[in-house]
């Protein structure tokens, strides 16, 4: 290993972790309404402080989003990869999206 | 050098080249074989990039570029879909690619240039996520896919470093070397 390498790595971890933080600390907490598309257009909009649940249908399949004390996530999804469930619930930094119904889940700044 | 010689060293390339596909066709579906309980698109060990860059090394990079090109068509045909394709083949490509260029500057060794690797292979599925969902909001995603495309780059470099250490790979890719380079 030569000290090139080293100094690359260092570097884009630093570069990650400056970015990251920076999104967290500017971004984080503003958001109240979970927006969210299909395939890039918005499907439905929703206040983050109201319990729902919303079953979004896509042209390849379906995604069931939970609204609940504050907190919006999918627990249920048509793929097989289930890594919207994953992502577990919805920050400004971290949209929920299914690659194979091309669904995404954002926080936004209501108006 | 006999022409013989020469072609039997083109024998051996071409074995080690279909050898190396296997390989990392397997190494792939081993891969997707593990549970990853993270749930974020793109973060991924890829061990079968440890066949890419010992190929970059010991057959040369437009091979390598060759075989990964095999490798996604074939994974893809078995494991994948029309969707997976296009967030494979623009990872992979891009990142042989770079891996390639950075290894002619011979800067970094081949833990850096897997560290490039990694993360352009991260960026450029980013890029085709953001352009599928057609929603720039995902590209706050990047900060966490570099870090990850770097730390699993490193990962991958130094496993493909201590495969190019050992003897019997070395000796094979320095008979494809000189083979390669006209006297």
């Amino acid at each position: 290993m030569k000290k090139n390498d080293i100094i690359l790595l260092c570097s884009v971890l630093l570069i990650a972790a400056i970015a990251f933080f920076m999104g967290t600390v500017l971004l984080d907490g503003s958001g109240d309404t979970v927006v969210v598309a299909v395939n890039g257009a918005e499907y439905a909009r929703l206040p983050l402080d109201e319990n729902t649940e919303l079953l979004i249908q896509a042209e390849n399949g379906t995604n069931k989003l939970i609204i609940k004390d504050g907190e919006a996530y999918i627990t249920e999804a048509s793929c097989p990869d289930k890594i919207c469930v994953k992502t577990g619930k919805v920050t400004e930094m971290r949209s929920v999206v299914c690659l194979p119904n091309k669904v995404t889940v954002t926080l936004e700044k209501g108006d | 050098m006999s022409k013989e010689h020469s072609r039997a060293v083109n024998v051996k390339k071409l074995a080690l080249c279909g050898m190396m596909t296997a390989l990392a066709i397997v190494f792939g579906y081993v891969e997707h074989l593990i549970p990853f309980p993270i749930g974020i698109y793109g973060i991924k060990l890829g061990i079968a990039n440890i066949a890419i860059v010992v190929a970059i090394y010991a057959l040369g990079g437009r091979t390598a570029l060759i075989i990964s090109t095999i490798r996604i068509l074939i994974s893809t045909m078995l494991f994948g879909n029309g969707v997976s394709l296009a967030y494979s083949l623009c990872g992979g490509l891009l990142s042989t690619l770079v891996m390639m260029l950075m290894k002619r500057s011979s800067r970094l060794s081949c833990i850096g240039v897997s560290v490039c690797g990694g993360i352009v292979h991260n960026i450029a599925q980013l890029a085709v996520a953001v352009a599928v969902v057609d929603n720039l909001k995902i590209a706050f995603y990047l900060p966490v896919l570099l870090a990850a495309g770097a730390i699993t780059g490193f990962l991958v470099g130094s496993c493909s470093l201590l495969v190019l250490k050992n003897a019997y790979v070395r000796s094979i890719t320095d008979l494809i070397r000189q083979n390669n380079t006209p006297n």
